[in-house]
């Protein structure tokens, strides 16, 4: 018995160890498409830069201090970005957070006149025609979103569309309290 | 003269395929200055990770970001950055993940770590084996199971 137990129990426990190890490993593998951003918890970026609606005009960081926004990283290239395009309408139709564009590695003209055809659901849009402003948010897709709060700081990233269950579960929830939730639904 | 010509023409075709295969898949990467930047600009690219092509670094992916990625590395370069900055940079924007070599942080020791604890248990544990192996070989000369392993 003594020997039985000497010879087999522990390569068995070794294996036994390796498996729950790759178990781990193989149920927390990060998803490789959703990648956690550094941002969350820091202050994001500071930008200015040329408003594509008002070519004149710059779109800047400062403009929403004590606000909070989100920043909605999109080009008219981008087809899961026509898909989240009805959510954004959404969204600004409840007027609960304002929403920033960047408009990414774009023509401003195509942009302007998908925007007048499709809606247009920004506050304001900011141009990154050459995608020097998305590495600074470390944006590798589109569309991906921030949420900014008023102190500048990135509170949550949203990688893909926002969908109605991202507006409700991660969004909303996030914000103060002052704006109704139902509000969403209602719209 | 006929054959010459015949194989002048075949090797002027050969050349232009190769030529033109090659400025199908090869990377224009941007001439830095100096051979010392140039360097260090290659040894960078090769060291971070295309974030689309998640398992090719920013010097071999053909994607448009790896090439954005590319020309911002060589902006700071000749805004001379340091290496470590540069990396500090994307490491602040797009995570560890972006580096193909993981650094050794609290996060990541035991990765650094497992493979010379896992070398020192198999050492200690072929040392105990081979002695006690010893021992019971010079007590029990009998015992077919130990000897013939």
């Amino acid at each position: 018995m003594s020997r039985f137990v000497n010879r087999f129990t522990v390569p068995l426990a070794i294996f036994a160890v390796l498996v729950v190890v790759f178990a781990i490993g193989i149920k927390d593998s990060p998803d490789k498409d959703l990648i956690p951003s550094p941002l969350i918890g820091k202050p994001a970026p500071a930008f200015a830069l040329p408003s594509l609606t008002d070519p004149g005009r710059k779109v800047t960081s400062a403009q929403y201090r004590g606000h909070w926004y989100l920043f909605n990283i999109w080009g008219t290239w981008c087809i899961d970005c026509r898909i989240e395009q009805p959510m954004l309408l959404r969204i600004k139709q409840t007027g609960i957070i304002p929403i920033v564009g960047l408009d990414w590695k774009d023509d401003p003209k195509d942009a302007r006149s998908y925007l007048k055809q499709a809606g247009d659901p920004y506050q304001s849009i900011a141009v990154d025609q050459d995608g020097a402003e998305a590495i600074m948010w470390g944006a590798y897709g589109a569309p991906e979103t921030f949420l900014v709060n008023p102190e500048g700081i990135v509170v949550y990233k949203r990688i893909g569309p926002i969908t109605e269950r991202a507006w409700a579960q991660d969004i909303l929830p996030r914000l103060p309290l002052t704006s109704t939730p139902d509000a969403a639904s209602s719209s | 003269m006929r054959h010459r010509a015949a194989s002048i023409l075949i090797a002027v075709l050969a050349a232009s395929l190769l030529l033109g295969s090659s400025s199908v898949h090869a990377i224009a990467y941007t001439q830095m200055p100096t051979p010392q930047l140039e360097a260090r600009y290659l040894h960078l690219i090769r060291n971070f990770r295309c974030m689309q092509c998640q398992d090719e670094s920013l010097a071999d992916s053909p994607v448009d970001l790896a090439a954005e990625m590319r020309r911002h590395i060589r902006d700071m370069l000749l805004a001379g950055k340091t290496d470590q900055q540069i990396r500090d940079f994307m490491v602040s924007r797009y995570g560890y993940f972006i580096l193909f070599k993981p650094p050794f942080v609290a996060k990541t020791a035991w990765l650094w770590l497992t493979p010379g604890a896992v070398l020192l248990v198999g050492v200690i544990a072929a040392l105990v084996i081979i002695r006690r192996r010893a021992v019971l070989v010079a007590s029990d000369p009998q015992d077919d199971d130990l000897t013939d392993a």
